[in-house]
């Protein structure tokens, strides 16, 4: 089992590692028995995601997943970060092997989740 | 700087072994079957190998089988126990924390109806010998248990399995890869009736294995084909193999006790000056005889393989007791059977040593490891709910 340039590059140089203390959105998904955990923070104002921040327990192309997802949605509306895809997430790291599926359908889960966290404080305001 | 610390899972051939061998590559081709005048050196060449085998392990030549590997020679020996005792019963005795050439075959074996008890082990890999002697059957025709674990390193008691097993008269199996060449085995002594080992871990071959099969032990075939090593295991004879397997079994036999001293003054040195820069780490199997190479650390709060890639980019290679790295996604089974917490097993790295590796090797490895740990556990969700709750 081989990773990607990019993977590797990802995982040795992860961005948008750390908090955002007081998040818009947070979402925490996985299992430490499984070996993986993603929690994900989002700072967004009017509906646009103006920064996103990591922190990954898990494998090489966990922590890449994690870290090129806060890129693919970062600047981007709430609505289009709705569309990230775990097929996205791959096809930008150049490919994930079978076995590691799991960890680009883990981050568009974390992603997804700090998003509704938002979307679910946002409404009863509205 | 590039260190290998993986020997346990496989060696580098020694220069001398194969320079020995290689004659048996160029020169001296013909088959070791054949009659004629192109024969007489490998059949030389192979009786001698096989002598020097025998010699090593107190046995006479005919008890020995090459074959083509460690797995080999683990599923000879349980399918053709079961095969040839079947009449008698069709129970087996093994270990939780087998290789997956016993577990694998053991599976296989239950699926054609032979029933399999799986023993426990404590919170250091012991097997569990109250367990055994609970799961003896009138219908136990097999007992196989590991010399050594290859994962934790923990070195089986053998000698009291064997006890108990020729009380009951039944057949026992042990898996020797682990410790041929780096610690003292001596079938006929303890009570072995068959034992396997492969040359690679030795530093000799890969692709070369052996069976030790006790004359008076039933035997039955798993291989059809040719009448090589006595119509035990057909296929054309691999002499440079068998050459290189017994060349580099006789120099690890020689180096033996020095090495194992080395080897664990050096593990040693490694594991205490890891405890003391590093936090959080579990140290596995630590206070049982284990194989002087062998280092199995847990480190909490990451995982395996994340700590294995990082200190490849450096140079360092290792192995994770991880389930990450391969195909299967669940922790060692070896680390669980133990009692280790999944979410701690996954964070588990085997540091191997072998006979090439120095001092000014380990106190790199310990240098980047420091630092690989602290940035990776920087990223992590646990260590950080850890650190934030102390």
């Amino acid at each position: 089992m081989q990773y990607s340039e990019k993977v590797m590059e990802h995982f040795m140089n992860p961005r948008n590692v750390g908090v955002i203390e007081n998040p818009d959105g947070y979402g925490k998904v996985g299992n430490p028995a499984c070996g993986d955990i993603m929690e994900i923070f989002l700072k967004v104002d009017n509906d646009v995601i103006t920064d996103a921040k990591f922190r990954t327990f898990g494998c090489a192309s966990a922590i890449a997943s994690s870290s090129i997802s806060t890129e693919l949605v970062k600047g981007k509306s709430i609505r289009d970060a709705l569309q990230l895809t775990n097929k996205k997430v791959v096809e930008e790291l150049g490919g994930l092997p079978a076995v590691k599926m799991h960890c680009s359908v883990l981050a568009e889960e974390a992603i997804k989740l700090a998003i509704e966290n938002y979307l679910s404080k946002k409404q009863p305001q509205s | 700087m590039r260190v290998y610390l993986d020997n346990n899972a496989t060696t580098k051939l020694d220069d001398e072994v194969f320079r020995i061998m290689t004659p048996y590559l160029t020169e001296f081709y013909g088959n070791a079957s054949s009659l004629h005048l192109f024969s007489k050196e490998t059949t030389d060449a192979m009786n001698g190998a096989r002598e020097t085998v025998a010699d090593i392990l107190g046995v006479s030549p005919d008890e020995i089988i090459f074959t083509a590997s460690g797995s080999e020679a683990d599923n000879m020996a349980l399918r053709g126990i079961a095969k040839a005792y079947r009449n008698r019963g069709k129970h087996i005795i093994s270990s939780s924390i087998e290789h997956h050439a016993i577990k694998n075959t053991l599976e296989d074996l239950r699926q054609d109806g032979y029933e399999i008890t799986e023993l426990p082990v404590d919170k250091n890999a012991l097997v569990d010998l109250e367990a055994l002697k609970k799961a003896i059957r009138d219908d136990t025709i097999l007992i196989s248990v590991m010399h050594a674990n290859n994962e934790v390193g923990t070195i089986e008691p053998v000698e009291e399995i064997a006890k108990i097993a020729k009380a009951h008269k039944i057949i026992f199996h042990v898996d020797a890869v682990q410790t041929m060449g780096k610690i003292k085995v001596a079938p006929k002594e303890t009570g072995i009736d068959l034992l396997s080992f492969s040359g690679h871990k030795f530093y000799g071959p890969k692709g070369i294995g052996c069976l030790y099969w006790r004359n008076g032990v039933r035997f039955a075939h798993t291989l059809t084909g040719g009448n090589q090593e006595k119509h035990r295991r057909p296929g054309t004879s691999d002499v440079a193999s068998m050459v290189g397997l017994a060349a580099a079994l006789k120099k690890a036999v020689a180096n033996e006790d020095e090495e194992y001293r080395r080897e664990s003054e050096l593990r040693d040195y490694f594991e205490s000056e890891i405890l003391k820069k590093i936090p959080e780490i579990v140290i596995n199997a630590k206070d049982v005889k284990r194989l002087a190479g062998t280092s199995s650390v847990t480190f909490k709060y990451l995982e395996g393989e994340s700590i294995l890639l990082s200190l490849s980019m450096k140079g360092i290679a290792v192995s994770s007791g991880s389930a990450c790295s391969s195909d299967d996604l669940q922790a060692s089974h070896v680390l669980l059977a133990m009692g280790i917490d999944p979410k701690f097993a996954h964070g588990t790295i085997r540091f191997s040593l072998g006979k090439y590796n120095t001092k000014e090797e380990i106190d790199y490895v310990v240098t980047t490891l420091t630092e690989i740990i602290a940035r990776l556990r920087s990223l992590s969700p646990l260590w950080n709910e850890y650190i934030g709750a102390k």
